[in-house]
């Protein structure tokens, strides 16, 4: 798929199903429309021709690794960076030249900015005062904001007195009580720890669907992006390489490297034996076996291509399983307990080590697989991707 | 271990007496009730009150404290200025050069800046007619060109420390560049500007060299009055006046230094 291809599919993986939603996304025309942006910082590229449309009330995510572009595209949403090339319209207004004070746009900092010198109150009162909200106003609306991030008991605190969780929700307020149209979040849950990530990450999405107004979060963590977004970006060296809802890119990655940044994978690579419009199949020397992919795949014929299985999606036994293809014989090397499920290193023939994951149905001592035990490794015809680069 | 420690307290007692005996013996002998400076003569404060009858003294006095205030102010909004422009307009050519020369001042002889202030002054009356001789204000011009080194590494080291997305999340917000300096930038910095406030007046109270360069007729600082009548003998009277300089002094440097530890224990949090 071409780029140009992936900015104009709408969002096909809204939250329906996944997640229970309200507020569902507006899929009639893109409320933010970033046309062809590029951004130079000297000799570096840091967002390299980029198009990509956001509808209204979406939870978009970008997500990549450091240095990936990610935060300069947020950045320029956000007004602090120009772009070299290209064009951003938000609600149909081009922004260029619209200075950060003048967007209807609101971000939520990394670090959270709160003014140290101000209370919890006029950090989220800021934004209002400056607009020249009445003062009656002022106060209503910040007493809603801060029942809404439930920190009403805390309005005359400093931003030093507060823990992280509750700074996070401070900075969540304060971006939003001016009703911006547009809520940027720079990895909003970044300097949080494990546990309040989880419970902070829900309210989030609460909040963004109580509220209904569109947010753009950037992350570098593929966990907060799944559970947070109804649809992620995935971006590489300043390029968008996937768009797609959270279960379209853990499932059907369009190539080796979303594969392997979103989750783990197992990559066997092989080449195309049979192509027909309803199954392929792939010989892979490095899994020990014919591959059967149930559906077609455009190549060439003798075409090098990787073949994706995840580790949950592969299954263990001690016989022989009866199906002519799909199954290959390997050594337990290593054994992760993990409580719920373990997770196991299994060496095939050809060396290649393979991770599997196996949900703890029965306790593990009776199972038989432990370290140092011959397996057999078998998976669905439908539960492999096929990748051709 | 333990005589490890002995050690170190021994030595920084030592170090410490170095130090203070000097200026510990000298607040003693201030109450001495003899004329001669080193014999002892039972406790008096009769050179306190005689200082309070000298008049040359205390418009020495006066003139150290108009000097000092006033160049404290100027120094603080010059150097702030050249502070938030060293870190705030990111690379421009000479950055570096600029830091560097901003703080030479705190390097450089006084003799050297007195005299060169000296001779600009000189060249500008010829010129300009401006500053007709030298007054207060030459004096005052001259304590502020030194002080606002100061004032600038002070002010310098607090804006580095501070976050930028603050400012961001200002713009952001709503606030337009000017309203940001006062109502974001400015409060944040305030300890590092009374700090260096104090710093600069308490520098510019001590001055000796440059101010006897710049100063013209009748228009002698303390430390000026100060040395004059010890070339001529010391008198216990000074004694007293030395007590007095060093509690003003003390008194600034330690509010300095308590506010500096103060905003940055905060900002740790």
């Amino acid at each position: 798929m071409t780029q140009a291809a992936l900015a104009t599919t709408p969002p096909t993986g809204v939250p329906t199903t996944d997640k229970p939603s309200t507020s569902v996304p507006d899929t009639e025309k893109p409320f933010i429309q970033i046309k062809n942006v590029t951004k130079r910082f000297g000799d570096f590229i840091a967002v390299d021709n980029v198009s990509l449309d956001i509808y209204r009330s979406e939870l978009f995510c970008l997500l990549g690794g450091s240095g990936c572009g990610k935060s300069t595209l947020l950045r320029m949403l956000a007004g602090f960076e120009n772009p070299t090339q290209g064009q951003i319209l938000i609600d149909g207004v081009d922004m260029a030249g619209i200075p950060p004070w003048e967007r209807p746009v609101n971000m939520m900092f990394q670090s959270y900015a709160l003014f140290p010198h101000l209370s919890v109150e006029s950090n989220i009162a800021f934004g209002l005062k400056r607009e020249g909200v009445k003062r009656d106003e002022i106060k209503q609306r910040v007493d809603d904001m801060l029942k809404l991030v439930q920190l009403s008991q805390f309005a005359k605190r400093k931003p030093d007195q507060l823990s992280g969780g509750q700074r996070q929700r401070v900075a969540l307020a304060r971006a939003l009580i001016k009703r911006p149209k547009l809520l940027l979040l720079d990895e909003p849950l970044g300097a949080l720890d494990k546990k309040l990530r989880e419970e902070t990450q829900f309210e989030l999405v609460n909040i963004q669907d109580k509220l209904g107004v569109t947010f753009v979060v950037v992350t570098h963590d593929q966990e907060e992006a799944m559970t947070l977004a109804s649809r992620i970006g995935v971006m590489s060296q300043g390029e968008i390489i996937q768009i797609g809802s959270p279960s379209e890119i853990y499932e059907y990655p369009v190539n080796r490297f979303v594969a392997q940044f979103i989750g783990s994978v197992n990559i066997f690579a092989g080449v195309v034996t049979e192509d027909e419009p309803d199954y392929t199949e792939i010989m892979s020397e490095e899994a020990g076996t014919l591959i059967h992919i149930d559906h077609g795949v455009s190549c060439a014929p003798e075409q090098e291509m990787w073949v994706a299985a995840r580790p949950e999606k592969i299954m263990l036994s001690h016989e022989q399983p009866q199906q002519p293809y799909n199954w290959t014989k390997g050594v337990i090397k290593e054994v992760a307990y993990m409580g719920s499920s373990s997770i196991y290193k299994i060496e095939l023939a050809s060396g290649k080590m393979v991770r599997v994951e196996r949900i703890n149905r029965i306790r593990r001592e009776e199972d038989g697989f432990t370290w140092e035990t011959p397996v057999y490794l078998s998976w669905e015809s439908g539960d492999c991707v096929v990748l051709s680069s | 271990m333990k005589s490890r420690a002995n050690f170190l307290m021994i030595a920084a007692s030592l170090g410490f007496a170095f130090l203070y005996l000097p200026i510990i013996s000298l607040v003693i002998f201030s109450f001495n009730e003899s004329k001669l400076v080193t014999v002892w003569g039972g406790f008096s404060t009769k050179w306190y009150t005689s200082l309070l009858e000298n008049e040359a003294l205390k418009d020495a006095l006066v003139n150290s404290l108009i000097v000092a205030s006033v160049s404290a102010s100027l120094a603080t909004v010059l150097g702030t200025i050249a502070a938030l422009s060293l870190t705030r307009l990111g690379n421009f050519r000479g950055k570096t050069l600029l830091s560097g020369m901003v703080t030479s001042p705190m390097v450089m002889p006084d003799v050297i800046i007195g005299l060169s202030l000296l001779l600009l002054f000189v060249a500008m009356e010829g010129l300009i007619g401006w500053p007709a001789g030298r007054s207060l204000t030459t004096i005052i011009i001259a304590h502020t060109t030194f002080c606002m080194a100061y004032v600038t590494v002070v002010v310098q080291s607090r804006l580095s420390n501070m976050d930028e997305s603050l400012q961001e999340a200002a713009l952001d917000l709503g606030a337009k560049p000017f309203s940001l300096f006062f109502l974001i930038t400015l409060p944040l910095i305030i300890p590092a500007l009374v700090s260096g406030w104090l710093l600069a007046f308490t520098l510019s109270f001590d001055d000796l060299v440059i101010a006897s360069f710049v100063a013209g007729p009748g228009n002698s600082t303390l430390p000026m009055i100060i040395f004059s009548k010890v070339r001529l003998g010391v008198s216990p009277d000074i004694n007293a006046l030395a007590t007095i300089m060093i509690s003003i002094v003390a008194l600034g440097v330690l509010v300095a230094i308590w506010n500096i530890s103060r905003s940055s224990k905060r900002k740790k949090v």
